[in-house]
């Protein structure tokens, strides 16, 4: 009896996710352990991996959408590949009709590969057993391949670009032709669900945003002077985020209205102070959770985000990660924005972005001074968070941040 | 009483592909027919009896017409009707025999008689003579098939009004053949006896023969039969025959046709005739067809009917598919068909195949599409083999180049169609059958270059 593999359970929320990619081929000899796919769901991408040695048969083509528990592949433990021909009447467990993935791809596909560099692999199929079509290719590669109407007349590579002498008269010096100007490419189920998230966000929550700036001397000042002994005992950067991560604990602790969320005609309080930071990846936005902020030190925090921060970047984010948070930081700054109204992170009711630093003149003490500035936006649900809440919120971690002593004095 | 896992009704080329499959299978399996020989309407009297009075019928045009042409001097060359008859039907005798035999090795109960239901598991059936036995299965297939439609002003008598069953065994050539009907059948049967020496007249109700067609093909095709000796008239609503002569209408005109023997192939009706449904709470639907789901299961749980019986195109390759795919679903299999890839052939010379979307289909349906058109003129093995008459239509979808039908007018249509029925079952592009090797010289490569055409690259023709 060959040994199942399935796909494992992911959290309540999860149902199915897409199987995005094999590792391995039919019919080859697989170690324990050994990565077999990944399976990319609308929250995370992640690797399932033998739980047993022998000869892998993949039941499943790549890009098939698979559901919690469905047996993907069959691995024979006895190694001996067992051929039954489904018409001998062989008592063997049945080939699946899907078995078909280390075909080889059609003509069109091969030479769509080969001119646009994209992988059919990468590429969800839509032909039989899913296979990648042409059509799939044409889509993948839109304005890069050549004309539909002229698959064997467009030419590999673009055509030189005249000298500028040579065209005196063309004021564009590579105009794009028509299939250039626009391309479509399909929706990753990780980009689907973060565009459902957001417009359900701006749907369903009353959402205003206000604004602070805050000077940043001091928080700068101490990591110049802290930042080697830092380092060299904790083994991470001291960074801004733990200031603000602190600085949103101190603002939670004060108005607790930010840490509660919306469910029907019941408001939930949350009494506790994961914090979620947004992070920008290839495949797309995630949010990563830091737990219990308020009972973690500075290097506490530093570490976890630092790992985070790897982990959801090399895709290897699991659903635990990204579950619970009570409140979202999201870092605009690191891109260079002056000003933004971030959008919330339902259901939560207040997210908290960061802007660039830049040099300012302000007024101190009745002189005109050159300070390390930066906007806050704090974006909330009008539902659950007044107006005077919302600005206390912000005027409290501008506080703790121009004054880091604060967190030490708890005032 | 006998009980078994699975019983069919009607061993057609459904029911017996079901049937075989369900054995292989490891199932106990019942066959159940009326005709002593298993086959059905296909084997007997339908596609197989056809195909072989075609072939013959070929020769004989070959040798009277065309053998000089190719410096074979054959002196006088005569019809001998019964001895192609007796052709024919040893064709006949050695299939079903065949099909017997593998019911046979295949441990299959053979039961000849007329099957009606006695409840959804239990089916009585009734011999020729002798007494009747009662069979039991927790699945019951239906494929009874179907029967020649009958005109009510135009009633069969067998010997003047007749259907396709009869005409495949005339004892001497009809005079004046009027072939009711301008069907595969009728312009297959039509084909044959003109062959033979007939003056057929084709009589179709519609504006065009093989309605289902692109219509710059039926033009064609409808040009090539007149060549051949075949009249045709479209648009003519038959409305008796008496004395010798089949009368009909046209937008108020009376049109007479002289006839000696009447063909009626202007159809076929699904076949249900006694077998009880109500008892097994099987339902019809509007067109008296069995009613079933997307699984082919019908109304009564347990019973399943395939082919003719059911909504879909009568034809015995889509009843095979049918049948494997239900015998696979009873033995807990992931049985699969494609009903949209069922391909449809005219086996006149030249024959039509046609395949999934024509190219007015398309256009009626507003899809953009790319057409290559290639012609059999520009190929060399049809050029050798007097067969230069049609050509291949490869219907693309424009944006992303897959293939969403095809159409053949040409010698052996029907076998080039399967290569494009093959590339669309894996959702194959143009270009796809563009880029496969064809072997050289062979009618297949227009298939190829048609494919070509559609992105105006074929090699052979500007």
């Amino acid at each position: 009896m060959p040994f199942e593999v399935k796909i494992p359970p992911m959290g309540e929320s999860i149902n199915s996710g897409v199987l995005a990619k094999w590792y391995v081929q039919d019919g080859d000899v697989v170690k324990k352990d050994q990565p077999l796919f990944e399976l990319e769901t609308d929250k995370i991408t992640t690797e399932g991996t033998a739980e047993t040695a022998g000869r892998v048969s993949l039941l499943v083509a790549a890009g098939t959408e698979v559901k919690i528990g469905a047996v993907v592949a069959k691995i024979d433990e006895s190694n001996t590949a067992t051929v039954g021909s489904p018409l001998a009447g062989a008592p063997v467990a049945p080939t699946s009709p899907q078995s078909a993935i280390a075909n080889p791809q059609s003509p069109s596909v091969r030479r769509l590969a080969a001119e646009t560099g994209i992988n059919p692999a990468t590429v969800t199929g839509t032909g039989k057993a899913g296979r990648v079509t042409k059509g799939d290719m044409l889509e993948a590669s839109s304005g890069k391949s050549a004309p539909v109407g002229s698959p064997l007349a467009g030419a590999p590579t673009p055509p030189p670009t005249p000298t500028t002498s040579a065209s005196p008269v063309s004021a564009i010096p590579n105009p794009k032709s028509p299939s250039e100007r626009q391309t479509r490419k399909k929706l990753s189920p990780l980009r689907k669900r973060i565009a459902e998230r957001l417009v359900q966000a701006q749907h369903e929550a009353a959402m205003l945003t206000t604004f602070n700036e805050v000077d940043m001397s001091a928080v700068i000042a101490l990591r110049k002077k802290y930042q080697d002994d830092f380092v060299k005992k904790h083994g991470v950067k001291l960074g801004f985020m733990s200031f603000f991560t602190k600085a949103v604990v101190a603002a939670l602790r004060d108005v607790p209205a930010l840490n509660a969320q919306f469910a029907g005609d019941e408001i939930i309080q949350n009494n506790y102070f994961d914090i979620g930071v947004a992070v920008s990846t290839d495949r797309g936005l995630m949010v990563p959770v830091l737990r219990d902020c308020d009972q973690q030190s500075m290097a506490g925090i530093e570490q976890s985000l630092a790992d985070l921060a790897k982990r959801a970047r090399e895709g290897k984010i699991t659903l635990p990660d990204l579950e619970g948070g009570v409140f979202t930081i999201t870092n605009g700054g690191i891109f260079g924005s002056m000003l933004s109204t971030p959008i919330l992170n339902a259901p939560q009711a207040g997210i908290l972005g960061l802007h660039a630093i830049n040099e300012r003149p302000v007024v101190v003490d009745g002189q005109i001074v050159i300070r390390p500035m930066m906007y806050l936006a704090l974006s909330y649900d009008h539902r659950l968070v007044d107006g005077r809440e919302a600005v206390t919120f912000l005027v409290k971690a501008k506080q703790v941040i121009e004054d880091p002593a604060r967190l030490l004095i708890g005032a | 009483m006998s009980s078994f896992d699975l019983i069919v009704i009607g061993a057609g080329p459904g029911g017996y592909v079901c049937a075989f499959r369900a054995a292989q299978l490891g199932l106990k399996v019942a066959l159940i027919d009326k005709r002593a020989t298993l086959g059905g309407t296909c084997l007997n009297v339908g596609c197989i009896p056809s195909k072989a009075l075609l072939h013959s019928s070929e020769q004989f045009v070959f040798a009277k017409g065309h053998a000089a042409a190719h410096g074979i001097k054959l002196g006088s060359v005569e019809l001998d009707l019964p001895a192609l008859l007796k052709k024919k039907n040893d064709v006949v005798a050695k299939l079903t025999a065949g099909v017997a035999q593998l019911a046979k090795a295949r441990k299959i109960t053979v039961v000849t008689g007329s099957a009606a239901f006695t409840a959804a598991n239990t089916v009585a059936v009734t011999p020729a003579s002798g007494a009747a036995q009662t069979l039991t299965a927790k699945n019951i297939v239906i494929a009874t098939g179907s029967a020649p439609v009958e005109l009510p002003f135009l009633k069969f008598n067998g010997t003047s009004v007749v259907s396709s069953d009869d005409a495949i065994s005339f004892n001497a050539v009809p005079k004046k053949l009027v072939v009711v009907g301008g069907g595969a059948i009728g312009l297959e049967l039509g084909s044959v006896w003109s062959r033979l020496g007939a003056d057929v007249t084709v009589v179709e109700f519609l504006p065009k023969i093989v309605a289902n067609y692109d219509d710059d093909i039926v033009r064609n095709f409808t040009r090539l039969l007149q060549k051949q000796g075949l009249k045709i008239e479209v648009n003519a609503k038959v409305t008796g025959y008496a004395n010798g002569v089949l009368t009909a209408e046209r937008e108020g005109k009376k049109l007479e046709f002289p006839a000696d023997t009447v063909l009626v192939a202007v159809g076929r009706r699904p076949y249900t005739d006694g077998l009880g449904l109500d008892k097994a709470g099987v339902q019809l639907d509007e067109k008296k067809r069995i009613k079933v789901d997307a699984h082919l299961k019908t109304t009564a749980p347990g019973v399943w009917a395939i082919g003719d019986v059911v909504a879909g195109p009568m034809l015995a390759h889509k009843a095979e598919e049918d049948g494997v795919a239900v015998a696979e679903w009873i033995a807990g299999k992931a049985g699969h068909i494609n009903w949209d890839l069922v391909p449809g052939i005219v086996y006149t010379d030249p024959e039509v195949a046609g395949v999934g979307l024509g190219e007015d289909a398309a256009k009626a349906k507003g899809i953009a599409v790319n057409v290559g058109r290639f012609n059999f003129a520009a190929n060399g093995r049809a050029i050798a083999a007097d067969a230069t008459d049609g050509y291949v239509k490869i219907i693309a979808d424009a944006k992303t180049d897959k293939i969403l039908g095809a159409q053949i007018l040409g010698r052996g249509a029907g076998e080039l169609i399967s290569e494009v029925v093959t590339h669309m079952e894996y959702g194959g592009s143009a270009e796809d059958l563009g880029r496969t090797i064809h072997a050289h010289p062979t009618m297949s490569e227009a298939v190829k270059e048609a494919g070509l055409a559609v992105s105006k690259s074929a090699i052979h023709a500007l």
